[in-house]
């Protein structure tokens, strides 16, 4: 094993080019693996998983029996005051941790969609899969199906369903980012008409329940919906982060992706698969959050001032914006605990637009 | 910060292709959904040299270049490299041996020259090994060949439309192919720009030794940058050979329906295109 600080070396590009410009970006070798190193995005990184990692246990130290940082840190490794213990690791941690894994969830499978389709209206909240999510919960609380793992394998299968509808739709010897945006408007458009139906034919009750749930919600989460997220985003993350090579030769266009030997239709597919499994799971999970797929992309490429969503950055603030969130939601009106959508949906919109407006007086678009 | 001028580099950007590549197109047939547009055609690309397809608006000549770069699938007929189907090559082994410019290709906002560039080596590189020595200098050189070093930070949608098409050649160059396949890479361009690209051409193709193949617009250029000249006319090649058996009067009457005078490029020896039209000329008095 070669001493680590001997083989890592990493300096910058133009070093035996004299005269040459200073690039932002260096090379990054520990031989055999090497890649891009880009100081920006990686300090970025940093600081995002620092902010979710307080923000994590600030959530946690918040509640009808407040608990101190340092008691829910102690918590958390197992040491410490049994009952704490249990409030902590039984009746937050699973909320925190559906905040938490639900909000990677929808930045990466944001990122995904955005990357894919060179366009960020393509987020899985604009192109139907939530709103398909949203029809088939709704259906199976007022058609009488309720129950928490109930609840979770009908947003998984109408997530999926409406997936396959959308790319259906938009084959024609082959799909293109475009299609997909414009079928999948069409799409939400009719499942959001069928939510709406289904609502209103229900019983108060249930046109309650269903309403909650179509906010996106953290209330009451447990360990059976960690389990199932958890599963898929250990699959599906490391897939996304594979993918990610192949999303930067497809963001050129077909034509040039073709060119340079990436097998353009399999790859989208791929992409298509895993951003869907991702979404599904979250939505099942946490419930349709407004923007944050949609948001959390774009709020970190500009911050990495990259011009692509870059993928791990859009999963930390995807995290950042459902976990501050439901802190926010919770903590507004005392004694009141609001969904997280709402919290996300009031602050995600205006942050994107303040975003939007800033980079397009900067002069580098937005 | 840089005060003097990097000297330009004597060396080739990429490796120096070793065997002359074989690119031959046979029987092909190519249409979009029903519409056909090339029917029957047989094309040998010669080796080491810069051939341009030249002729009308919708002759195919473009959808030629793409079948040509696997963009397109031959309804019949086949294209061979080194003789084999490229139907047959695994994409990523293809990409390192032909590359294809399409024509104005649209960069995502605010990438870098340099970004670009490098996902020009992306056939070469793993998931694992992103960006190896060979990945940096083969890019490096790129920049160096195509003058763009000094703009390497900077985003490409922020460029003159002649650096734009000198950044995106310089990614084709990355790539490190034998063969090169560009769709028309003056288009957009001010003459000025046009010449600038056509040269750099000319440098990929002599000092590397590089195959090209280039759809061209302007028939003067063809005869001054190509070394093979191919004109086509409703999918078929109606003549080909050097610019001057290929660009007579008579050819340009038949393939651009215009008749013409042609003379001599006083700087180049090369066939000049002089266009008659309705109002000068021995017709119009």
């Amino acid at each position: 094993m070669p001493n680590p600080k001997q083989a890592l070396k990493s300096r910058p590009v133009p070093d035996d080019s004299p005269g040459g410009p200073r690039f932002r970006t260096y090379r990054l070798t520990l031989p055999p693996v090497s890649g891009v190193f880009r100081p920006r995005l990686v300090a970025l990184c940093a600081v995002l998983t620092a902010a979710t990692f307080l923000l994590f246990c600030w959530g946690l130290t918040t509640g009808d029996y407040p608990i101190g940082f340092t008691d829910v840190v102690r918590a958390l490794v197992g040491s410490g005051d049994p009952g704490t213990v249990l409030v902590v690791r039984e009746l937050r941690l699973p909320r925190a941790l559906v905040g938490l894994l639900a909000g990677i969830a929808f930045g990466v499978s944001g990122a995904l969609f955005q990357t894919m389709t060179r366009n960020p209206l393509a987020s899985p909240d604009m192109i139907g899969l939530t709103q398909g999510a949203g029809t088939a919960v709704v259906a199976g609380i007022v058609l009488g199906w309720d129950g928490g793992l109930g609840t979770q394998a009908l947003g998984l299968f109408g997530a999926l369903a409406t997936a396959l509808i959308v790319y259906a739709l938009a084959w024609r010897r082959g799909t293109t980012g475009y299609r997909i945006i414009l079928v999948g408007i069409g799409v939400a458009w009719i499942c959001t008409s069928a939510t709406d139906y289904l609502v209103a034919k229900g019983g108060r009750f249930q046109a309650q329940a269903a309403l909650g749930w179509l906010v996106g919600n953290l209330n009451g989460r447990t360990w059976d919906q960690v389990g199932p997220l958890a599963v898929a985003l250990a699959v599906l993350l490391p897939t996304a982060l594979l993918l990610g090579r192949l999303l930067r030769t497809l963001q050129l266009g077909d034509d040039v992706a073709t060119g340079l030997g990436t097998r353009v239709q399999p790859v989208r597919l791929a992409i298509l698969l895993a951003g869907v499994g991702l979404i599904a799971f979250a939505t099942a999970s946490a419930g349709p959050v407004a923007f944050v797929a949609l948001a959390a992309p774009q709020i970190a490429q500009r911050l990495a001032r990259t011009a692509w969503p870059p993928t791990v950055a859009s999963g930390l603030t995807g995290a950042l914006v459902v976990l501050g969130g439901d802190l926010v939601a919770r903590t507004l009106v005392p004694g009141t605990e609001l969904p997280v959508g709402i919290v996300t949906g009031v602050l995600g919109a205006p942050v994107l637009l303040w975003l939007l407006a800033r980079a397009n007086r900067a002069g580098s678009g937005g | 910060m840089s005060a003097d001028p990097t000297p330009a580099d004597p060396r080739p950007a990429g490796r120096v292709p070793a065997p002359d590549p074989d690119l031959r197109a046979s029987g092909l047939r190519l249409a979009y959904d029903n519409r056909l547009v090339v029917d029957g055609l047989d094309l040998a690309v010669p080796p080491g040299r810069i051939t341009a397809i030249v002729g009308a608006n919708a002759c195919g000549k473009s959808t030629l270049l793409r079948a040509l770069a696997r963009l397109l699938a031959p309804k019949e007929g086949a294209v061979h490299l080194d003789g084999r189907a490229i139907r047959s090559i695994p994409s990523r082994e293809l990409a390192q041996r032909l590359g294809i410019l399409p024509q104005s290709p649209l960069a995502p906002e605010g990438l870098t020259v340099i970004d670009l560039v490098n996902r020009g080596r992306s056939p070469h590189q793993t998931w694992w090994r992103q960006w190896s020595k060979a990945d940096e200098q083969a890019v490096r050189r790129a920049l160096d060949a195509t003058g763009m070093t000094d703009l390497a930070d900077r985003p490409v949608d922020e460029l003159s439309g002649g650096q734009r098409q000198r950044a995106w050649i310089a990614m084709a160059v990355a790539q490190g192919t034998p063969v090169l396949l560009l769709d028309e890479p003056t288009t957009y361009l001010d003459l000025a720009h046009q010449i600038d690209v056509l040269d750099l051409i000319t440098d990929l193709n002599r000092r590397e030794n590089r195959t090209v193949v280039m759809v061209l617009h302007d028939l003067n250029q063809a005869c001054r940058y190509a070394d093979h000249v191919v004109a086509m006319k409703s999918g078929r090649i109606v003549a080909e050979g050097s610019p001057a058996e290929v660009i007579t009067a008579a050819t340009v009457e038949d393939v651009f329906d215009l008749t013409c005078q042609i003379t001599t490029d006083p700087v180049s020896g090369t066939p000049l295109v002089i266009p008659i039209g309705r109002h000068h000329g021995a017709r119009a008095r």
